[in-house]
């Protein structure tokens, strides 16, 4: 499927209903990780949906990614009890060691950072999430391996 | 009809009025910054809030109930009204003493009457880029205070979808759509987010100190033109009515600044009237298939239809707008007659419009004279910065005439300015042409008012043509609608004759209008259909009191075709007064 398709197809799917711009928006991000300015053109255009709606409709929910995400995307809770447990710092050493900030993502397009709020499973507090695995009880001596860990992950998916 | 109290006055309105509107009958205006008298409340900003039977409530989307009892201001209600501003003013730059807007802002206003001296709280204005990539109007976001007009306008009224709100919470802020610039977005330049910005964070793109530098070389011979409908707006910059007609001392402070001529730009209304009727009567009567006619004067109203209506460029009007055919008669006609080396002269326009500064440039026939045209248009808006830059003490000003060639014009030129003249011109010498004879009748009711589509049916010689006015670009689609469905189904066509303007009220109300408040004018600022109606008047009174009212009894052009252009629709016309339209591709801005 060419690039632009998808928005094609996705805009075809559901520009019959009424009201399911959001559903459409999250059938682009789940295939490319982000909705690209591209694709919320063709949705516009497909969709009969102006483009300043669409843009209000993905600046308005935090959920929705403009830019593509990166391939680790590393979430460090600072909710309540993973803030208490020194959480900060943790968020400090990646931002450190990446040489990125909260929300960017690094040049190579593979590191992006940021913060999320409570994910659910305060016990193993200080939590960082990458991707699916969920890294517990972490200090800021766990860092480094955890991205040499997804460094050789992301090299062995390209061979 | 409901009967309420407010502030102990018994008020009776009718049911669905709000608590706002109400209490304009008892003389007062509730302060607010979002709500206009032109937009739908959003209840964006909370300064309207009243108490309601004891409880706070905002005003503006609250509608009146039998026996309320409402009170708009007490101690309270002050101290919150108060909060907010100084919430605002947080995020707001401090820039006022060099703000583009400065004696003209509602902020600014309202800080002055709440007399807030000191920020209260610690300013955290973002910086964002300014965007002016459509040298017409330029954004700057810094300065918005996310009121929401500008977007309803945009969105709702003009139906351009070229600005919205980008994020939420303190994050929001105004963009052009999509989050790219507004030359890239639909943006059609005509200025009502300007016209509707309560603060500074829309206006005109200043272009004064490039006329300073042409008037102040003495190489150069500069000539200026004014619009029809500068004439009954500048005045209110200088303390003057609204709709008060200044034509006399406008001509007089132009001189005063320098130009060296004087033209006036309702001169080339009256012969884009001769050379529009020349098309609408041939198409009238040998290519019926070519109708409807199209008005072309708005170039809001152009660049939409280039960038979304391509099937309807075939009826549209090749004729230039009233500034363009100055600018080029200017630089051919007038420069032989004069002996001037049209090398030599800048065009300078005064215009109502933001959008006719796009339009200087629109195409390379915007250089049919072998230069540009019009070399600068500067809004109503500017001008009156330069008069008053200059000292020139307007009200003072003895009134003067304009200058020939190109500055005699007819009743029907003046009324180009505001929804229906355009129309009510080409009719009374499109009568003409067809019949010999002249129009027993001058006006025509059914087009007249601010009804958003307007139709009548004129009888020219035993054919009943039929005139649609549409203004306001969120109007438009249903007069282009009607045409499409006739084409499609091969039936009668609804429309002959069909007349847009981009703003709402045509040309008196258009984006470069001045914003000043009177002393008994009601809030807000800018333009409402009351300021609207009284300019719209001033228009047509001139019209009324002129000696000739039909563009193909003006002598001076009578004069320009036996000497210049020959006829109407002519070789040299076409070269020098007409244009062509180009599709435009742009992505889609339509709410289906």
């Amino acid at each position: 499927m060419a690039e632009t398709d998808v928005a094609t197809q996705v805009a075809n799917k559901w520009k019959r209903k009424r009201g399911s711009l959001i559903m459409a928006l999250h059938e682009i991000q789940e295939i490319k990780g982000f909705v690209p300015w591209a694709d919320a053109a063709i949705l516009a255009e497909g969709m009969g949906v102006p483009l300043a709606r669409i843009y209000e409709v993905l600046t308005f929910y935090n959920f929705f990614k403009l830019e593509a995400p990166g391939k680790a995307v590393v979430s460090v809770c600072t909710g309540t009890a993973c803030y208490l447990k020194g959480n900060d710092k943790i968020l400090a050493e990646f931002q450190k060691q990446l040489g990125i900030k909260e929300g960017e993502t690094d040049a190579e397009g593979n590191f992006h950072l940021q913060s999320v709020r409570c994910v659910g499973c305060c016990g193993l507090a200080p939590v960082t999430v990458v991707n699916n695995k969920t890294y517990g009880r972490i200090t800021t001596e766990n860092v480094k391996g955890i991205i040499d860990e997804w460094k050789k992950n992301l090299s062995e998916s390209k061979e | 009809m409901v009967n309420l109290k407010i502030d102990n006055h018994v008020v009776n309105v009718p049911a669905g009025t709000s608590i706002l509107d109400a209490a304009r009958q008892v003389q007062i205006d509730i302060p607010t910054l979002c709500k206009h008298p032109d937009v739908d409340p959003s209840a964006g900003c909370g300064l309207c809030i009243v108490k309601v039977n004891g409880r706070i409530l905002r005003s503006c989307c609250t509608p009146v109930a039998e026996g309320m009892n409402i009170i708009t201001s007490d101690p309270e209600l002050v101290g919150v009204r108060r909060s907010v501003l100084e919430l605002i003013l947080s995020n707001h730059p401090n820039s006022c003493l060099t703000c583009i807007r400065s004696g003209n802002c509602e902020l600014q206003d309202l800080t002055q009457d709440f007399g807030i001296r000191e920020p209260k709280y610690p300013n955290i204005t973002k910086k964002y880029p300014i965007d002016d990539t459509t040298k017409s109007i330029v954004l700057d976001p810094a300065k918005c205070i996310t009121c929401g007009r500008c977007v309803e306008v945009c969105q709702n009224q003009q139906n351009v979808w070229a600005l919205s709100f980008l994020n939420r919470g303190i994050a929001t802020r105004i963009s052009g759509a999509g989050g790219i610039t507004l030359e890239e977005s639909p943006c059609i330049k005509c200025g009502q987010c300007s016209a509707h910005c309560p603060t500074g964070a829309i206006v005109e793109y200043d272009e004064t100190e490039k006329v300073w530098d042409m008037l102040n070389n003495p190489e150069l011979h500069v000539v200026v033109q004014v619009a029809p409908a500068v004439r009954v707006a500048v005045g209110e910059d200088f303390g003057y009515e609204i709709g008060e007609n200044l034509t006399g001392k406008l001509y007089a402070s132009l001189r005063r600044l320098g130009f060296n001529k004087v033209f006036d730009t309702n001169f080339g209304a009256d012969l884009t009237i001769m050379e529009e009727a020349t098309e609408f009567v041939s198409r009238l009567t040998k290519t019926p298939s070519s109708l409807p006619l199209v008005t072309s004067c708005c170039p809001a109203w152009v660049d939409l239809l280039e960038k979304y209506h391509h099937d309807m460029i075939p009826y549209f009007s090749s004729c230039k707008s009233p500034q363009s055919m100055v600018g080029a008669l200017t630089k051919t006609y007038y420069a032989e007659k004069a002996g001037i080396d049209p090398a030599k002269i800048r065009v300078i326009s005064i215009m109502p419009c933001t959008a006719k500064k796009w339009e200087i440039v629109r195409s390379e026939d915007m250089s049919s004279s072998g230069f540009q045209d019009v070399d600068v248009s500067l809004t109503t808006r500017e001008l009156a910065r330069m008069i008053k830059q200059s000292g020139i003490n307007f009200r003072e000003l003895e009134n003067e005439e304009a200058d020939n060639p190109l500055g005699e014009y007819t009743g029907a030129a003046t009324i180009f300015g505001t929804t229906g003249g355009v129309m009510t011109a080409a009719l009374r010498t499109a009568y003409h042409f067809v019949t010999g004879k002249e129009l027993g009748v001058f006006e025509f009711k059914a087009i007249e008012g601010l009804e958003g589509i307007k139709e009548a049916e004129v009888d020219v010689d035993g054919t009943k043509v039929r005139i649609a006015v549409a203004h306001g670009a969120g109007n438009v689609e249903t007069v282009l609608q009607r045409i499409r469905e006739a084409k499609a189904n091969g039936t009668e066509l609804p429309y002959h004759f069909i007349e847009v303007m981009a703003c709402r009220g045509g040309c008196v109300a258009g984006g470069g209008q001045p914003r000043a408040l009177l002393p008994n004018q009601p809030k807000p600022r800018g333009i409402t259909d009351e300021i609207r109606a009284k300019r719209r008047e001033g228009l047509l009174n001139e019209d009324r009191g002129s000696e000739i009212r039909r563009s193909h009894q003006n002598p001076s052009i009578q004069q320009l075709y036996k000497d210049f252009l020959g006829e109407p629709a002519s070789h040299k016309a076409h070269e020098l007064l007409h244009t062509h339209y180009v599709e435009r591709n742009t992505y889609n801005n339509r709410n289906e």
